[in-house]
């Protein structure tokens, strides 16, 4: 079949398939530095060159490695930057880059560059090796038994199957399993309680009311949180992160059934987004609107956590909260609604939503 | 002037007749040096023989594939260094290195172990810096490599198994990225890290038993850090690893394939032997793309862990994004309407699982079953080892086109709020114009790559029949203007004229005159869609025309053309305007 | 004296008997000061009137000419003269051109016409005054309060601006400025006054020591050199995407155009 082919394509004649004979490569033109021995002798020289270049560079870079102070600093032009690091950078990418480049200049110019040709054979094998193979395997059948005794190759099969079960079942023990109690004490609760203080992240410190300025916002966590250590620690945080605001009364709506979830217009919300989790603090004191820097979900806090543009779904938790007798803030009682992303098991008809009082 | 000669049909023929097999070239087998004990162990003579010769074909976009795996080999480098210091441990402790900024913060083992192989270890930033920069033109020359096959058809039989693996390799390199950039633990890696926790939950049914599982737990816990670390220096490595070779080893089987053109035919390759020509330059090139890493890495900052600082659930940062080959899901994220169903008591959260989890399926599904589809399409089952000029596999160009403008949508889209800043504009409105473009855009490219692919057509038709255009204005003595073509060369004109034009496949009921099925039914849908993908295509000159093209050529000057080829296409009309 | 008389011909002699009576008159300066506190008061009524004459002028087509606000800007009655620092020192007002909010610009008033309108504004009604240099100094802190300094920075600001101060996206066409280049004074007055969108951090929640250890950290990250090599506009993965694929997928693509061309010919 190919043979017949090639006949038409190396053919004279012109076909509809090929309207213009296959002229064959191309003539082969000698470069400049085949035919001008300065130009080759020129093309040699710059690889050795290139190549001399790169024990320099190299013993560069040891130097560099044993002398240069890891605090010192250069500047080159718009460039302020440790100098061990880019010597470093420097000269070992040069070095190597320069290895490259002579490589690629030696085979372009100085090795023979006549084009050759390989040829195909089809990827597939001839049919007296499918026919030989055939025969062979049908040999290998016929000597392991298993045409007369079949129940041997099920059986191995059903065998080989029912392993996989076991090695399966040795990632059970991957994760605590999320059943219905151990949400309940996990995903869906966050260390918020009753009477549990607002401090402020980083430094603790509890929030008197009265220290609230309108337009004011506080990046705060419960007092509890000091209590667990390491990761521990870092899950609470991950859930109990929260913001407050404070807005003037008459600016926002608040639904009769959250009126006593505020203190003279300081509020108090999730810091956990509840679209895929990211703890939003961008908040516009005029519009009361809330960014989430990942995914630009915008929610109201002046409504209630309201989402008002971006993929997330459902408002964000509020903490009802109220002053201790030190005037400072506490939690009224915990999070009504489990906070951040959603998940399958998650029951959201309890979320805030537009026009709910 | 080199002829092709003919060629046999076996192969053990083909063997024999190989140019390459020089007898000289084989090692003498009597001489007793280190190529003989080694030959004598290891049989290299008869692999030898038949592969060092081995001809590539020499295009530049053959080698974006190469610097993929080029920069595969220099993560595996820099990598092994990088674990020398990295400790993959979520314990917390006090950091007192050489970043003053930092000093006596808690953090993690992990975050703490980057920060001291960045600032107490010389040269450990740079190779940190080579590592990520090596990660970013990985995933990249990865995606262009994928591009070249896919607009040049080189994924056609016997190729199929080959595009299968790398759309395979293409999906695992991008979790090796993911995993890669949250092992720091700083807060762009763990704000990600809380993405993917987000993710992960929202799949239906399975969602929260999938989050416990991966991170054995509630987020974060202490294990998703050595987790992904086992994930990222053992096991995805290891499959593609095992995936890479397999890749190679079908392009040495299956031979490189290449551009049409003189002497180039379906049976042949054409180009520079492996030893030397090839050695050197891939060999060469492996040396540039490390370099120029290397140099990225020491001026280009990468990550720069140190200003993010350890990860903390309640921190974050504006313009927190992925690494650039995640930025597409990102940004079917961000623009994703807010989706969420409340069944009972259930949450079924489509605004992140169908863009995460979906978009990314529907991709490479996409990718993985193309090869097929366009083989049922067409009805094409023969082995194609000459590429397709991307402009006369017009449909398919305007569909990669469609594609990759899909694909920048959602990127743009993922960077949205760096467009509001960098171009002062509404990051609401960037959002509501990329719901809209994702779908308009793709839409719009099809229709200009494809009317752009089948205007070459034409032009290539027109360059065959009537030669290029000069540049050079005659006047005719009766006053009428005309542009002189000068003829094309017979190389150019057999390569613009060598590409096969398959058959529109007609409906057909697949019975002979008895009634009796023969076993070829064209159905319907079949039918249509092979003059969607071909039907639009025009027919190159027939050998009729150029005689008659050519006979008209000394004239044509004075009587412009009126021959009688088929269709009137464009270009003819326009050059009949300019030549009366 | 004979040490003195002996040396009044030398060539030290002049400059240095100059610095000893430039010593003795401020040293007698200091002590007659007192009087001047008198003068002050006179001196703030007319620095008060140029304010005013200046707001006239300058701000109350849009504040209103009592600052009592309207349609086109809001009160300034009781922002205080941090307020008027913070907006004028930083050149967002006066406002060039109404839009989604005002923009840091080159200042073009002189210090004095600034302060005249803060002492104005101040005079209305009590609010926040321009802080003293001492609680925004940044300096004097220990490296674990600049670390601190970090935390509360990406606790608190970096939502916003970012996690190197270089800005970002706020809804609806507003941003969050850059905080490079942005003197202490005013980083201060901002997170006291809450200008536009921003919110207000009152001392309650971050103390002026918490403040200034920001600041402190501020500096320092702004100051370091930097450790390797260009930052790349300092804004995260978009822009190291942007230059992966433009400087390395550009650089590597050119090599191998360069590697697979045949290259000039002999004929």
């Amino acid at each position: 079949m190919s043979g017949h082919d090639q006949i038409e394509r190396v053919g004279v004649a012109p076909t509809p398939e090929f309207p213009i004979p296959d002229p064959g490569l191309e003539e082969h033109n000698p470069r400049w530095s085949d035919v001008d021995p300065a130009a080759g002798r020129r093309a040699y020289a710059q690889v050795v060159g290139m190549l001399a270049a790169v024990p320099i560079l190299a013993i560069t870079f040891v130097v560099i490695y044993f002398a240069v102070p890891r605090d010192m600093y250069v500047k080159l032009g718009p460039l302020h930057a440790n100098a061990q690091h880019v010597g470093l950078g420097l000269t070992g990418g040069l070095g190597v880059l320069l290895i490259g480049l002579a490589c690629i200049h030696w085979a372009k110019q100085i090795m023979g560059d006549e084009e050759s040709i390989d040829y195909r054979h089809p990827a597939r094998s001839s049919d007296a090796d499918r026919a030989a193979v055939a025969a062979e395997f049908r040999k290998g059948v016929e000597q392991s038994g298993l045409s007369r005794r079949g129940l041997i190759g099920a059986s191995l099969a059903g065998a080989l199957g029912i392993v996989a079960v076991p090695a399966v079942v040795l990632l059970a023990d991957m994760g605590v399993w999320p059943t219905k109690g151990k949400r309940a004490v996990t995903i869906e609760t966050t260390i918020w309680a009753e009477g549990v203080r607002i401090v402020n992240d980083v430094d603790f410190k509890p929030i008197k009311a009265a220290d609230m300025e309108i337009g004011q916002l506080v990046n705060g966590e419960p007092k509890s949180l000091k209590e667990f250590e390491g990761s521990l620690q870092a899950t609470e945080r991950a859930k109990a992160a929260i913001i407050v605001v404070r807005m003037d009364p008459q600016s926002i709506k608040i639904p009769d059934s959250r009126k006593d979830w505020q203190v003279s217009g300081i509020l108090c919300y999730s810091k956990i987004c509840t679209h895929v989790g990211c703890p939003i603090s961008l908040w516009e004191q005029q519009t009361h609107h809330l960014l989430c820097p990942c995914h630009q979900s915008t929610f109201d806090l002046g409504e209630s956590g309201i989402v008002v543009f971006g993929p997330a779904a459902r408002s964000l938790p509020q903490l009802p909260i109220t002053v201790d007798k030190d005037g400072y803030l506490v939690a009224r009682q915990g999070f009504t609604v489990p906070v951040g992303p959603s998940y399958f098991e998650r029951d959201s008809r309890h979320d805030f939503q537009k026009g709910d009082n | 002037m080199a002829k092709p000669v003919g060629i046999a049909g076996s192969s053990e023929a083909l063997e024999a007749k190989r140019p390459g097999d020089v007898e000289s070239s084989a090692p003498k087998p009597a001489k007793g040096n280190v190529l003989t004990w080694a030959d004598d162990r290891l049989g290299l003579a008869a692999i030898g023989k038949s592969n060092l010769r081995k001809v590539f074909p020499d295009h530049w976009s053959f080698l974006l594939g190469e610097i993929a795996l080029y920069s595969f080999i220099v993560l595996l480098l820099t990598g092994v260094f990088l674990t020398i210091w990295f400790k993959p441990s979520m314990a917390e402790t006090e950091y007192h290195g050489a970043y003053q900024l930092l000093r006596g913060l808690p953090m993690s083992e992990a975050f703490a172990s980057t920060l001291t192989l960045s600032f107490d270890i010389r040269g450990g930033l740079l190779v940190r810096q080579v590592h990520h920069w090596a990660a970013m033109l990985f995933v990249a020359a990865a995606f262009v490599h994928m591009l070249r096959i896919f607009f040049t058809g080189a994924f056609r039989k016997p190729r199929e198994i080959n595009w299968l693996i790398g759309v395979g390799l293409m999906s695992l390199t991008m979790i090796e990225g993911f995993a890669g950039y949250s092992l720091p633990d700083d807060l762009l890696s763990g704000t990600g890290l809380r993405f993917v926790d987000g993710l992960v939950r929202s799949i239906p049914v399975i969602g929260t038993w999938a989050e416990f599982f991966v991170f054995g737990g509630e987020f974060p816990g202490t294990l998703i850090i050595p987790r992904l670390y086992m994930v990222h220096i053992l096991l995805v490595p290891g499959i593609l690893l095992g995936l890479i070779s397999a890749h190679l080893a079908l392009v040495v089987y299956h031979k490189h394939t290449q551009y049409p053109g003189p002497g180039r035919t379906e049976h042949n390759v054409v180009g520079y032997p492996l030893f030397p020509v090839y050695m050197a330059k891939a060999g060469g090139f492996f040396f540039v793309v490390f370099g120029i890493t290397v140099l990225m890495g020491a001026f280009m900052t990468i990550n720069p862990v140190w200003k993010f600082g350890p990860y903390n659930p309640s921190q974050v940062t504006a313009g927190s994004q992925p690494d650039w080959y995640m930025g597409w899901v990102e940004g079917a994220i961000r623009i994703v309407p807010n989706w969420e169903w409340h069944l009972g008591a259930t949450t079924w959260s489509w605004n992140i699982f169908l863009p995460g989890v979906g978009l990314m399926g529907l991709l490479f599904t996409g990718l993985g079953v193309w090869p097929f589809v366009e083989q049922w399409i067409t009805g094409d089952k023969s082995e194609h080892h000459l590429l397709d000029r991307p402009r006369n596999a017009a449909t398919r160009t305007a569909l990669g086109v469609a594609g990759m403008t899909w694909y920048a949508m959602f990127w743009i889209a993922g960077g949205n709020d760096i467009i509001a800043t960098k171009f002062h504009v509404s990051l609401n409105a960037v959002t509501y114009v990329m719901r809209v473009a994702v779908f308009v855009a793709p839409v719009i490219a099809y229709i200009i790559a494809k009317r752009t692919a089948l205007s070459l057509q034409r032009s290539d038709h027109a360059r065959v029949l009537h030669g290029s255009e000069t540049g050079i204005i005659h006047r005719s003595p009766d006053g009428s203007y005309s542009e002189a073509h000068a003829p094309i060369t017979t190389d150019e004109a057999f390569t613009l004229t060598q590409h096969k034009q398959l058959p529109l496949a007609l409906e057909d009921e697949g019975l002979d005159v008895n009634g009796i099925p023969t076993g070829q039914s064209v159905s319907k849908l079949r039918s249509r869609l092979s003059h969607w993908f071909m039907g639009d295509d025009i027919a190159k000159p027939t050998p009729e025309e150029i005689e008659e093209a050519h006979h008209h050529a000394g004239h044509a000057l004075t009587e412009g053309h009126d021959d009688g080829h088929g269709a009137v296409d464009d270009a003819d009309e326009l050059s009949e305007i300019t030549s009366r | 004296m004979r040490f003195l008389s002996r040396r009044r011909r030398s060539p030290g002699a002049k400059p240095l008997t100059l610095l000893f009576a430039l010593f003795l008159m401020g040293a007698i300066y200091s002590v007659v000061s007192p009087a001047q506190q008198v003068a002050a008061d006179t001196t703030k009524d007319a620095q008060i009137a140029q304010g005013k004459a200046l707001f006239d002028v300058t701000c109350s087509s849009c504040h209103g000419l009592n600052a009592e606000g309207g349609s086109q800007g809001p009160s300034l009655i009781g922002v205080g003269a941090a307020s008027v620092d913070f907006q004028m020192g930083t050149g967002r007002m006066p406002l060039a051109h109404p839009g989604a909010q005002a923009v840091r610009k080159p200042v073009t008033y002189t210090a004095d016409e600034i302060a005249a309108i803060a002492a104005y504004v101040a005079d209305l009604a009590p609010g926040p005054a321009i802080p003293d240099p001492e609680v925004y100094s940044g300096e004097g802190l220990t490296e674990e309060e600049i670390a601190r300094g970090g935390e509360l920075f990406r606790t608190n600001c970096s939502a916003c601006h970012n996690f190197e101060g270089s800005g970002g996206a706020l809804p609806g066409g507003k941003y969050a400025p850059t905080l490079k280049g942005v003197a202490n004074r005013h980083i201060y007055s901002a997170i006291r006054i809450g200008p536009q969108q921003m919110p207000v951090f009152s001392k309650g929640a971050l103390t002026d020591a918490d403040v200034n250890e920001i600041i402190g950290y501020l500096n320092q990250l702004h100051a370091q050199p930097s450790q390797g090599g260009f930052d790349l506009g300092g804004i995260g993965p978009v822009s190291e995407g942007f230059w992966g694929w433009l400087v390395g997928m550009g650089s590597l693509v050119g090599v191998a155009i360069w590697l697979a061309k045949k290259g000039a010919r002999a004929k």
